[in-house]
Protein backbone atom coordinates (compact mmCIF):
# COMPACT_ATOMS: atom_id res chain seq x y z
CA UNK A 1 0.00 0.00 0.00
CA UNK A 2 2.88 2.27 0.82
CA UNK A 3 4.11 2.37 -2.77
CA UNK A 4 1.41 4.80 -3.90
CA UNK A 5 2.79 7.55 -1.72
CA UNK A 6 6.37 6.59 -2.49
CA UNK A 7 5.73 6.87 -6.24
CA UNK A 8 4.65 10.48 -5.87
CA UNK A 9 7.77 11.36 -3.94
CA UNK A 10 10.11 9.40 -6.20
CA UNK A 11 9.07 11.24 -9.35
CA UNK A 12 9.51 14.48 -7.50
CA UNK A 13 6.35 15.79 -9.11
CA UNK A 14 3.12 15.78 -7.14
CA UNK A 15 0.78 13.40 -8.97
CA UNK A 16 -2.81 14.56 -8.96
CA UNK A 17 -5.13 12.04 -7.36
CA UNK A 18 -8.43 13.85 -7.83
CA UNK A 19 -9.12 16.76 -10.11
CA UNK A 20 -12.47 18.49 -10.24
CA UNK A 21 -12.99 21.00 -13.04
CA UNK A 22 -15.95 23.42 -13.31
CA UNK A 23 -18.20 20.79 -11.77
CA UNK A 24 -21.95 21.36 -11.47
CA UNK A 25 -24.51 18.97 -10.03
CA UNK A 26 -28.22 19.64 -10.05
CA UNK A 27 -31.20 17.52 -9.10
CA UNK A 28 -34.67 17.38 -10.61
CA UNK A 29 -33.88 18.42 -14.18
CA UNK A 30 -32.32 21.62 -15.47
CA UNK A 31 -35.39 23.84 -15.20
CA UNK A 32 -36.74 24.36 -11.72
CA UNK A 33 -34.33 21.82 -10.29
CA UNK A 34 -32.07 22.35 -7.31
CA UNK A 35 -28.47 23.24 -8.05
CA UNK A 36 -26.43 21.44 -5.42
CA UNK A 37 -22.98 22.35 -6.71
CA UNK A 38 -21.81 25.04 -9.10
CA UNK A 39 -18.45 25.81 -10.67
CA UNK A 40 -16.42 23.70 -8.26
CA UNK A 41 -12.71 23.50 -9.03
CA UNK A 42 -9.95 21.90 -6.98
CA UNK A 43 -7.23 19.27 -7.06
CA UNK A 44 -6.11 16.74 -4.49
CA UNK A 45 -2.46 15.63 -4.68
CA UNK A 46 -1.62 11.96 -4.38
CA UNK A 47 -1.12 10.96 -0.77
CA UNK A 48 -2.87 14.11 0.41
CA UNK A 49 -5.41 14.43 3.16
CA UNK A 50 -8.11 16.93 2.25
CA UNK A 51 -11.01 17.73 4.54
CA UNK A 52 -14.19 19.24 3.21
CA UNK A 53 -16.07 21.66 5.42
CA UNK A 54 -19.35 23.46 4.95
CA UNK A 55 -22.75 24.17 6.44
CA UNK A 56 -25.30 21.39 6.22
CA UNK A 57 -26.94 21.22 2.83
CA UNK A 58 -23.98 22.81 1.06
CA UNK A 59 -23.47 19.75 -1.11
CA UNK A 60 -20.26 18.44 0.42
CA UNK A 61 -21.68 14.92 0.56
CA UNK A 62 -22.96 15.37 -2.99
CA UNK A 63 -19.47 16.32 -4.12
CA UNK A 64 -18.00 13.24 -2.50
CA UNK A 65 -20.74 11.07 -3.99
CA UNK A 66 -20.13 12.56 -7.44
CA UNK A 67 -16.46 11.57 -7.20
CA UNK A 68 -17.61 8.08 -6.16
CA UNK A 69 -19.92 7.78 -9.19
CA UNK A 70 -22.98 7.66 -6.92
CA UNK A 71 -24.43 10.94 -8.25
CA UNK A 72 -24.50 11.96 -11.93
CA UNK A 73 -22.87 15.27 -12.77
CA UNK A 74 -24.57 18.01 -14.80
CA UNK A 75 -21.50 19.79 -16.13
CA UNK A 76 -17.75 19.84 -15.75
CA UNK A 77 -15.31 17.02 -15.25
CA UNK A 78 -14.08 14.75 -12.47
CA UNK A 79 -10.91 12.67 -12.79
CA UNK A 80 -9.51 10.16 -10.35
CA UNK A 81 -5.95 9.38 -11.40
CA UNK A 82 -6.92 10.49 -14.90
CA UNK A 83 -9.95 8.22 -15.10
CA UNK A 84 -13.65 9.04 -15.00
CA UNK A 85 -15.49 8.16 -11.79
CA UNK A 86 -17.10 5.15 -13.49
CA UNK A 87 -13.78 3.81 -14.77
CA UNK A 88 -12.13 4.26 -11.42
CA UNK A 89 -15.08 2.64 -9.64
CA UNK A 90 -14.74 -0.43 -11.87
CA UNK A 91 -10.98 -0.41 -11.28
CA UNK A 92 -11.57 -0.14 -7.51
CA UNK A 93 -9.39 2.96 -7.34
CA UNK A 94 -11.39 4.37 -4.48
CA UNK A 95 -13.32 3.13 -1.45
CA UNK A 96 -16.11 4.85 0.41
CA UNK A 97 -16.72 5.09 4.15
CA UNK A 98 -20.25 6.14 5.08
CA UNK A 99 -21.54 7.97 8.12
CA UNK A 100 -23.08 4.71 9.37
CA UNK A 101 -20.79 1.69 9.47
CA UNK A 102 -23.16 -0.10 7.04
CA UNK A 103 -22.12 -3.55 8.21
CA UNK A 104 -24.06 -6.73 7.53
CA UNK A 105 -25.40 -7.74 10.96
CA UNK A 106 -25.22 -11.48 10.22
CA UNK A 107 -21.55 -11.37 9.29
CA UNK A 108 -18.67 -11.34 11.74
CA UNK A 109 -16.20 -8.45 11.66
CA UNK A 110 -13.76 -10.38 9.48
CA UNK A 111 -16.48 -11.51 7.06
CA UNK A 112 -17.68 -7.94 6.74
CA UNK A 113 -14.15 -6.93 5.80
CA UNK A 114 -14.13 -9.70 3.17
CA UNK A 115 -17.36 -8.52 1.53
CA UNK A 116 -15.65 -6.38 -1.15
CA UNK A 117 -13.61 -9.44 -2.21
CA UNK A 118 -16.79 -11.40 -2.89
CA UNK A 119 -18.72 -9.00 -5.10
CA UNK A 120 -18.17 -6.92 -8.22
CA UNK A 121 -16.78 -9.58 -10.55
CA UNK A 122 -17.45 -7.11 -13.37
CA UNK A 123 -14.37 -5.23 -12.30
CA UNK A 124 -12.37 -8.31 -13.27
CA UNK A 125 -8.66 -8.61 -12.52
CA UNK A 126 -8.64 -5.78 -10.00
CA UNK A 127 -10.30 -8.14 -7.51
CA UNK A 128 -7.05 -10.05 -7.11
CA UNK A 129 -5.35 -7.07 -5.49
CA UNK A 130 -6.26 -7.19 -1.84
CA UNK A 131 -4.83 -6.89 1.63
CA UNK A 132 -5.19 -9.59 4.29
CA UNK A 133 -8.43 -8.99 6.23
CA UNK A 134 -6.76 -10.15 9.48
CA UNK A 135 -3.98 -7.61 9.08
CA UNK A 136 -6.47 -4.85 8.32
CA UNK A 137 -8.44 -5.56 11.49
CA UNK A 138 -5.17 -5.39 13.40
CA UNK A 139 -4.36 -2.10 11.63
CA UNK A 140 -7.61 -0.57 12.88
CA UNK A 141 -7.01 -1.93 16.38
CA UNK A 142 -9.49 -4.81 16.39
CA UNK A 143 -7.10 -7.73 16.84
CA UNK A 144 -8.89 -10.61 18.56
CA UNK A 145 -12.36 -9.34 17.67
CA UNK A 146 -12.45 -10.97 14.22
CA UNK A 147 -15.40 -13.23 14.97
CA UNK A 148 -17.55 -10.69 16.79
CA UNK A 149 -20.89 -9.85 15.23
CA UNK A 150 -21.56 -6.12 14.65
CA UNK A 151 -24.06 -5.89 17.49
CA UNK A 152 -21.42 -7.16 19.89
CA UNK A 153 -19.19 -4.20 18.98
CA UNK A 154 -19.43 -0.58 20.08
CA UNK A 155 -20.22 2.21 17.63
CA UNK A 156 -16.55 3.17 17.34
CA UNK A 157 -15.48 -0.43 16.74
CA UNK A 158 -18.10 -0.85 14.02
CA UNK A 159 -16.75 2.20 12.24
CA UNK A 160 -13.25 0.72 12.54
CA UNK A 161 -14.53 -2.43 10.82
CA UNK A 162 -15.97 -0.33 8.04
CA UNK A 163 -12.63 1.46 7.59
CA UNK A 164 -10.86 -1.92 7.43
CA UNK A 165 -13.40 -3.04 4.83
CA UNK A 166 -12.72 0.10 2.79
CA UNK A 167 -8.98 -0.68 2.79
CA UNK A 168 -9.28 -4.29 1.68
CA UNK A 169 -8.66 -3.52 -2.00
CA UNK A 170 -5.77 -1.18 -1.26
CA UNK A 171 -7.66 1.80 -2.65
CA UNK A 172 -5.60 4.71 -3.94
CA UNK A 173 -8.27 7.10 -2.66
CA UNK A 174 -10.40 6.85 0.46
CA UNK A 175 -13.61 8.91 0.37
CA UNK A 176 -15.06 9.43 3.85
CA UNK A 177 -18.47 10.99 4.39
CA UNK A 178 -18.69 12.21 8.00
CA UNK A 179 -17.55 8.79 9.24
CA UNK A 180 -17.25 9.87 12.88
CA UNK A 181 -20.30 12.16 12.93
CA UNK A 182 -22.41 9.78 14.99
CA UNK A 183 -19.74 9.03 17.60
CA UNK A 184 -19.16 10.62 20.99
CA UNK A 185 -16.32 13.11 21.28
CA UNK A 186 -13.88 10.86 23.13
CA UNK A 187 -14.24 8.03 20.61
CA UNK A 188 -14.04 10.57 17.82
CA UNK A 189 -10.74 12.01 19.09
CA UNK A 190 -9.28 8.52 19.33
CA UNK A 191 -10.40 7.59 15.83
CA UNK A 192 -9.10 10.89 14.45
CA UNK A 193 -5.62 10.06 15.74
CA UNK A 194 -5.85 6.51 14.45
CA UNK A 195 -7.03 7.64 11.05
CA UNK A 196 -3.92 9.82 10.75
CA UNK A 197 -1.77 6.84 11.70
CA UNK A 198 -3.54 4.64 9.12
CA UNK A 199 -3.09 7.37 6.52
CA UNK A 200 0.64 7.58 7.25
CA UNK A 201 1.02 3.78 7.17
CA UNK A 202 -0.92 3.20 3.95
CA UNK A 203 -0.14 6.34 1.97
CA UNK A 204 -3.71 6.43 0.71
CA UNK A 205 -5.13 9.74 -0.49
CA UNK A 206 -8.04 10.72 1.76
CA UNK A 207 -10.97 13.05 1.19
CA UNK A 208 -12.90 13.55 4.38
CA UNK A 209 -16.24 15.36 4.76
CA UNK A 210 -17.07 16.83 8.15
CA UNK A 211 -19.09 19.64 9.67
CA UNK A 212 -16.75 19.98 12.62
CA UNK A 213 -14.24 22.82 12.24
CA UNK A 214 -11.68 21.37 14.70
CA UNK A 215 -11.89 17.97 13.04
CA UNK A 216 -11.35 19.51 9.61
CA UNK A 217 -8.33 21.44 10.86
CA UNK A 218 -6.82 18.58 12.84
CA UNK A 219 -7.05 15.97 10.09
CA UNK A 220 -6.55 17.90 6.88
CA UNK A 221 -3.34 19.01 5.20
CA UNK A 222 -5.70 21.09 3.15
CA UNK A 223 -9.27 22.10 3.86
CA UNK A 224 -11.85 22.78 1.17
CA UNK A 225 -14.50 25.17 2.49
CA UNK A 226 -17.84 25.17 0.66
CA UNK A 227 -20.67 27.68 0.80
CA UNK A 228 -24.30 26.68 0.72
CA UNK A 229 -26.96 26.78 -2.00
CA UNK A 230 -25.53 26.34 -4.44
CA UNK A 231 -22.33 24.79 -3.14
CA UNK A 232 -19.29 26.74 -4.29
CA UNK A 233 -15.69 26.69 -3.17
CA UNK A 234 -15.30 29.40 -0.56
CA UNK A 235 -11.65 28.67 0.08
CA UNK A 236 -8.98 25.97 -0.19
CA UNK A 237 -6.85 26.45 2.87
CA UNK A 238 -3.40 24.96 3.55
CA UNK A 239 -3.06 23.72 7.09
CA UNK A 240 0.51 23.74 8.35
CA UNK A 241 0.84 22.18 11.78
CA UNK A 242 3.59 20.24 13.51
CA UNK A 243 3.93 16.67 12.22
CA UNK A 244 3.10 14.01 13.19
CA UNK A 245 -0.01 15.61 14.57
CA UNK A 246 -1.13 14.84 18.05
CA UNK A 247 -4.34 15.82 19.79
CA UNK A 248 -2.46 18.36 21.89
CA UNK A 249 -1.84 20.42 18.75
CA UNK A 250 -5.40 21.62 19.15
CA UNK A 251 -4.36 23.67 22.17
CA UNK A 252 -1.73 25.66 20.25
CA UNK A 253 -2.17 29.20 19.03
CA UNK A 254 -1.56 28.20 15.40
CA UNK A 255 -4.41 25.72 15.57
CA UNK A 256 -6.80 28.30 16.99
CA UNK A 257 -5.75 30.75 14.26
CA UNK A 258 -6.48 28.15 11.59
CA UNK A 259 -9.87 27.24 13.01
CA UNK A 260 -10.89 30.89 13.36
CA UNK A 261 -9.84 31.46 9.75
CA UNK A 262 -11.95 28.48 8.65
CA UNK A 263 -14.88 29.79 10.68
CA UNK A 264 -14.58 33.22 9.12
CA UNK A 265 -14.77 31.60 5.68
CA UNK A 266 -17.92 29.75 6.73
CA UNK A 267 -19.54 32.88 8.09
CA UNK A 268 -19.15 35.04 4.98
CA UNK A 269 -22.56 36.14 3.81
CA UNK A 270 -23.43 35.33 0.25
CA UNK B 1 -15.18 -3.06 27.72
CA UNK B 2 -18.81 -3.31 26.73
CA UNK B 3 -18.03 -5.87 24.10
CA UNK B 4 -15.95 -7.90 26.55
CA UNK B 5 -18.76 -8.04 29.08
CA UNK B 6 -21.16 -9.11 26.35
CA UNK B 7 -18.81 -11.93 25.49
CA UNK B 8 -18.64 -12.93 29.15
CA UNK B 9 -22.39 -12.97 29.40
CA UNK B 10 -22.54 -15.30 26.42
CA UNK B 11 -20.02 -17.64 27.96
CA UNK B 12 -21.93 -17.62 31.24
CA UNK B 13 -25.18 -18.44 29.50
CA UNK B 14 -23.44 -21.30 27.76
CA UNK B 15 -22.01 -22.88 30.90
CA UNK B 16 -23.18 -22.54 34.47
CA UNK B 17 -26.40 -20.66 33.92
CA UNK B 18 -28.14 -23.48 32.04
CA UNK B 19 -29.65 -25.15 35.10
CA UNK B 20 -30.92 -21.96 36.70
CA UNK B 21 -32.19 -20.89 33.28
CA UNK B 22 -34.32 -24.01 33.09
CA UNK B 23 -35.76 -23.33 36.54
CA UNK B 24 -36.55 -19.81 35.44
CA UNK B 25 -38.33 -21.14 32.36
CA UNK B 26 -40.58 -23.40 34.43
CA UNK B 27 -41.33 -20.62 36.87
CA UNK B 28 -42.27 -18.52 33.88
CA UNK B 29 -44.59 -21.15 32.45
CA UNK B 30 -46.15 -22.32 35.71
CA UNK B 31 -49.07 -19.81 35.71
CA UNK B 32 -50.15 -20.80 32.19
CA UNK B 33 -50.02 -24.52 33.03
CA UNK B 34 -51.91 -24.03 36.28
CA UNK B 35 -54.58 -21.96 34.52
CA UNK B 36 -55.05 -24.57 31.79
CA UNK B 37 -55.36 -27.42 34.29
CA UNK B 38 -57.79 -25.33 36.37
CA UNK B 39 -60.01 -24.60 33.36
CA UNK B 40 -60.10 -28.28 32.39
CA UNK B 41 -61.13 -29.20 35.94
CA UNK B 42 -63.84 -26.51 35.89
CA UNK B 43 -65.13 -27.83 32.56
CA UNK B 44 -65.26 -31.38 33.93
CA UNK B 45 -67.09 -30.20 37.09
CA UNK B 46 -69.70 -28.19 35.15
CA UNK B 47 -70.43 -30.96 32.63
CA UNK B 48 -70.80 -33.71 35.25
CA UNK B 49 -72.29 -31.46 37.96
CA UNK B 50 -75.12 -30.08 35.78
CA UNK B 51 -75.58 -33.31 33.83
CA UNK B 52 -74.94 -31.74 30.39
CA UNK B 53 -75.75 -34.31 27.66
CA UNK B 54 -72.68 -35.67 25.89
CA UNK B 55 -73.89 -34.62 22.39
CA UNK B 56 -74.04 -30.97 23.52
CA UNK B 57 -70.72 -30.85 25.34
CA UNK B 58 -68.58 -33.82 26.30
CA UNK B 59 -66.42 -33.76 29.39
CA UNK B 60 -62.59 -33.71 29.14
CA UNK B 61 -62.54 -37.30 30.37
CA UNK B 62 -64.85 -38.41 27.56
CA UNK B 63 -62.62 -36.65 25.02
CA UNK B 64 -59.58 -38.34 26.52
CA UNK B 65 -61.34 -41.70 26.15
CA UNK B 66 -61.64 -41.09 22.41
CA UNK B 67 -57.89 -40.66 22.20
CA UNK B 68 -57.43 -43.91 24.12
CA UNK B 69 -60.08 -46.07 22.41
CA UNK B 70 -60.51 -44.57 18.93
CA UNK B 71 -56.94 -43.44 18.40
CA UNK B 72 -56.79 -45.47 15.22
CA UNK B 73 -59.51 -43.48 13.39
CA UNK B 74 -57.87 -40.20 14.49
CA UNK B 75 -54.47 -41.36 13.36
CA UNK B 76 -55.65 -42.59 9.94
CA UNK B 77 -57.15 -39.17 9.26
CA UNK B 78 -54.24 -37.23 10.77
CA UNK B 79 -51.65 -38.15 8.13
CA UNK B 80 -53.50 -37.00 4.99
CA UNK B 81 -54.21 -33.62 6.58
CA UNK B 82 -50.60 -33.23 7.69
CA UNK B 83 -49.40 -34.16 4.21
CA UNK B 84 -51.74 -31.64 2.54
CA UNK B 85 -50.85 -28.89 5.00
CA UNK B 86 -47.10 -29.49 4.55
CA UNK B 87 -47.32 -29.65 0.76
CA UNK B 88 -49.49 -26.53 0.69
CA UNK B 89 -47.04 -24.75 3.01
CA UNK B 90 -44.11 -25.60 0.73
CA UNK B 91 -45.96 -24.73 -2.48
CA UNK B 92 -47.56 -21.47 -1.31
CA UNK B 93 -44.43 -20.10 0.33
CA UNK B 94 -42.13 -21.07 -2.53
CA UNK B 95 -44.34 -19.30 -5.06
CA UNK B 96 -44.61 -16.28 -2.75
CA UNK B 97 -40.82 -16.03 -2.31
CA UNK B 98 -40.14 -16.41 -6.03
CA UNK B 99 -42.79 -13.81 -6.89
CA UNK B 100 -41.41 -11.42 -4.25
CA UNK B 101 -37.92 -11.68 -5.75
CA UNK B 102 -39.42 -10.97 -9.18
CA UNK B 103 -41.40 -7.99 -7.87
CA UNK B 104 -38.33 -6.47 -6.27
CA UNK B 105 -36.40 -6.67 -9.53
CA UNK B 106 -39.19 -5.62 -11.87
CA UNK B 107 -41.43 -2.68 -11.06
CA UNK B 108 -43.56 -3.63 -14.04
CA UNK B 109 -44.22 -7.09 -12.66
CA UNK B 110 -45.04 -5.66 -9.25
CA UNK B 111 -47.47 -3.12 -10.72
CA UNK B 112 -49.11 -5.77 -12.89
CA UNK B 113 -49.52 -8.64 -10.45
CA UNK B 114 -49.59 -7.16 -6.95
CA UNK B 115 -53.20 -5.91 -7.30
CA UNK B 116 -54.24 -9.34 -8.56
CA UNK B 117 -52.58 -10.97 -5.56
CA UNK B 118 -54.47 -8.60 -3.28
CA UNK B 119 -57.73 -9.40 -5.07
CA UNK B 120 -57.24 -13.16 -4.77
CA UNK B 121 -56.49 -12.69 -1.11
CA UNK B 122 -59.78 -10.88 -0.49
CA UNK B 123 -61.90 -13.83 -1.70
CA UNK B 124 -62.80 -15.91 1.35
CA UNK B 125 -61.02 -19.25 1.27
CA UNK B 126 -64.29 -21.02 1.98
CA UNK B 127 -65.67 -19.56 -1.27
CA UNK B 128 -62.66 -20.61 -3.34
CA UNK B 129 -62.72 -24.18 -2.02
CA UNK B 130 -65.75 -25.38 -4.08
CA UNK B 131 -64.32 -23.79 -7.22
CA UNK B 132 -61.06 -25.67 -6.73
CA UNK B 133 -62.86 -28.95 -6.04
CA UNK B 134 -64.72 -28.53 -9.34
CA UNK B 135 -61.46 -27.80 -11.12
CA UNK B 136 -59.14 -30.31 -9.50
CA UNK B 137 -61.45 -33.11 -8.40
CA UNK B 138 -61.71 -34.95 -5.15
CA UNK B 139 -58.13 -35.95 -4.45
CA UNK B 140 -55.26 -34.30 -2.60
CA UNK B 141 -54.75 -31.58 -5.20
CA UNK B 142 -57.53 -29.10 -4.24
CA UNK B 143 -56.65 -29.35 -0.53
CA UNK B 144 -52.99 -28.68 -1.20
CA UNK B 145 -53.88 -25.71 -3.40
CA UNK B 146 -56.20 -24.27 -0.73
CA UNK B 147 -53.51 -24.66 1.92
CA UNK B 148 -51.03 -23.03 -0.46
CA UNK B 149 -53.38 -20.14 -1.21
CA UNK B 150 -53.90 -19.37 2.44
CA UNK B 151 -50.09 -19.30 3.05
CA UNK B 152 -49.30 -17.36 -0.06
CA UNK B 153 -50.37 -13.80 0.62
CA UNK B 154 -48.82 -13.03 4.03
CA UNK B 155 -45.52 -14.45 2.81
CA UNK B 156 -45.63 -12.43 -0.42
CA UNK B 157 -46.29 -9.15 1.40
CA UNK B 158 -43.66 -9.79 4.08
CA UNK B 159 -41.06 -11.05 1.64
CA UNK B 160 -41.41 -8.02 -0.63
CA UNK B 161 -40.97 -5.78 2.41
CA UNK B 162 -38.06 -7.84 3.65
CA UNK B 163 -36.22 -7.78 0.32
CA UNK B 164 -36.68 -4.02 0.21
CA UNK B 165 -35.54 -3.52 3.81
CA UNK B 166 -31.92 -2.97 2.74
CA UNK B 167 -30.68 0.49 3.75
CA UNK B 168 -29.93 3.00 0.94
CA UNK B 169 -26.36 3.24 2.25
CA UNK B 170 -25.89 -0.50 1.89
CA UNK B 171 -27.06 -0.22 -1.72
CA UNK B 172 -24.63 2.69 -2.23
CA UNK B 173 -21.85 0.52 -0.84
CA UNK B 174 -22.73 -2.27 -3.25
CA UNK B 175 -22.72 0.23 -6.12
CA UNK B 176 -19.29 1.53 -5.15
CA UNK B 177 -18.17 -2.11 -5.20
CA UNK B 178 -19.72 -2.50 -8.69
CA UNK B 179 -21.83 -5.39 -7.42
CA UNK B 180 -24.41 -6.88 -9.78
CA UNK B 181 -28.13 -7.18 -9.00
CA UNK B 182 -27.80 -10.91 -8.36
CA UNK B 183 -24.89 -10.32 -5.97
CA UNK B 184 -27.01 -7.81 -4.08
CA UNK B 185 -29.81 -10.38 -3.97
CA UNK B 186 -27.69 -13.28 -2.72
CA UNK B 187 -25.33 -11.38 -0.42
CA UNK B 188 -27.67 -8.74 1.00
CA UNK B 189 -31.36 -8.90 0.20
CA UNK B 190 -32.14 -12.54 0.99
CA UNK B 191 -30.39 -12.42 4.37
CA UNK B 192 -32.02 -9.08 5.24
CA UNK B 193 -35.44 -10.52 4.42
CA UNK B 194 -35.09 -13.52 6.76
CA UNK B 195 -36.71 -11.88 9.84
CA UNK B 196 -39.65 -10.85 7.65
CA UNK B 197 -39.82 -14.26 6.00
CA UNK B 198 -39.90 -16.09 9.32
CA UNK B 199 -42.63 -13.79 10.65
CA UNK B 200 -44.70 -14.84 7.62
CA UNK B 201 -43.74 -18.52 7.87
CA UNK B 202 -44.92 -18.61 11.47
CA UNK B 203 -48.32 -17.35 10.36
CA UNK B 204 -48.33 -19.77 7.42
CA UNK B 205 -47.40 -22.75 9.60
CA UNK B 206 -50.76 -22.49 11.40
CA UNK B 207 -52.94 -21.26 8.54
CA UNK B 208 -51.85 -24.08 6.21
CA UNK B 209 -53.49 -26.54 8.63
CA UNK B 210 -56.69 -24.47 8.50
CA UNK B 211 -56.49 -24.51 4.70
CA UNK B 212 -56.14 -28.29 4.54
CA UNK B 213 -59.05 -28.83 6.97
CA UNK B 214 -61.33 -26.38 5.12
CA UNK B 215 -60.45 -28.14 1.86
CA UNK B 216 -61.51 -31.45 3.38
CA UNK B 217 -64.90 -30.09 4.40
CA UNK B 218 -65.91 -29.95 0.77
CA UNK B 219 -66.16 -33.30 -0.90
CA UNK B 220 -63.73 -35.49 0.96
CA UNK B 221 -63.98 -38.77 2.82
CA UNK B 222 -60.64 -38.68 4.61
CA UNK B 223 -58.65 -36.24 6.74
CA UNK B 224 -59.38 -34.34 9.93
CA UNK B 225 -61.72 -31.97 8.03
CA UNK B 226 -64.00 -34.76 6.84
CA UNK B 227 -63.85 -36.36 10.30
CA UNK B 228 -65.07 -33.06 11.80
CA UNK B 229 -68.06 -33.00 9.41
CA UNK B 230 -68.84 -36.69 10.00
CA UNK B 231 -68.64 -36.42 13.79
CA UNK B 232 -70.86 -33.31 13.78
CA UNK B 233 -73.62 -34.91 11.67
CA UNK B 234 -73.61 -38.05 13.81
CA UNK B 235 -73.60 -36.14 17.12
CA UNK B 236 -70.34 -37.83 18.11
CA UNK B 237 -69.28 -34.84 20.18
CA UNK B 238 -66.30 -36.48 21.97
CA UNK B 239 -64.84 -37.52 18.59
CA UNK B 240 -65.45 -34.00 17.22
CA UNK B 241 -63.61 -32.43 20.15
CA UNK B 242 -60.75 -34.88 19.89
CA UNK B 243 -60.40 -34.15 16.16
CA UNK B 244 -60.37 -30.41 16.75
CA UNK B 245 -57.74 -30.79 19.48
CA UNK B 246 -55.61 -32.94 17.17
CA UNK B 247 -55.88 -30.32 14.40
CA UNK B 248 -54.90 -27.57 16.81
CA UNK B 249 -52.02 -29.73 18.05
CA UNK B 250 -50.79 -30.09 14.49
CA UNK B 251 -50.81 -26.30 14.02
CA UNK B 252 -49.01 -25.72 17.34
CA UNK B 253 -46.36 -28.30 16.44
CA UNK B 254 -45.84 -26.66 13.03
CA UNK B 255 -45.54 -23.25 14.68
CA UNK B 256 -43.06 -24.53 17.25
CA UNK B 257 -40.96 -26.22 14.56
CA UNK B 258 -40.84 -23.00 12.52
CA UNK B 259 -39.83 -21.00 15.59
CA UNK B 260 -37.06 -23.47 16.39
CA UNK B 261 -35.71 -23.27 12.84
CA UNK B 262 -35.89 -19.48 13.05
CA UNK B 263 -33.80 -19.50 16.20
CA UNK B 264 -31.24 -21.73 14.49
CA UNK B 265 -31.03 -19.66 11.32
CA UNK B 266 -31.31 -16.14 12.73
CA UNK B 267 -28.31 -15.84 15.02
CA UNK B 268 -28.19 -12.06 14.65
CA UNK B 269 -30.67 -9.70 16.25
CA UNK B 270 -32.80 -8.21 13.49
CA UNK B 271 -33.76 -5.25 15.70
CA UNK B 272 -30.25 -3.80 15.55
CA UNK B 273 -29.77 -3.72 11.80
CA UNK B 274 -26.99 -1.23 11.19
Amino acid sequence: MRHHAAAGIATGVGVTAISVDRLAVSFGGNEGGITALQDVNFEVPEGGFVTMLGPSGCGKSTLLRAIADLVPTSAGDIRVFGRTPEQSRLARDFAFVFQDPTLLPWRSAIDNVRLPMEVGRRSGGELERHAEPEELLALVGLEGREDALPDELSGGMRQRVSIARALVHKPRVLLMDEPFGALDEITRDKLNEELLRIWRETGTTIMFVTHSVPEAAFLGRKCLVLSAQPGRVRGYVDIDLAEPRQLSVRDTLEFVQITSHLRSLLEVEQ
Amino acid sequence: MKAASLGNRRALAANGAVASGRMEKWRHRAPAIAAAVGLLLLWQLIVSGFGVPTYIAPSPVQVMEVFANQGNILWINFWPTLMEAAAGFALGNTIAVVLAVWFVHSQLAERAFYPIAVFVNTIPIIAIAPILVLMLGNGYAPKIVIAALICFFPTLVNMVRGLKSVSPQMLDLMRVLSASESEVLWKIRLQSSLPFLFAALKIASTTCVIGAIVGEWIGSNYGLGSLIIEATYNFRAPLLYATVILGAGMAVAAFTATSLIERRVLKWKPGNVI
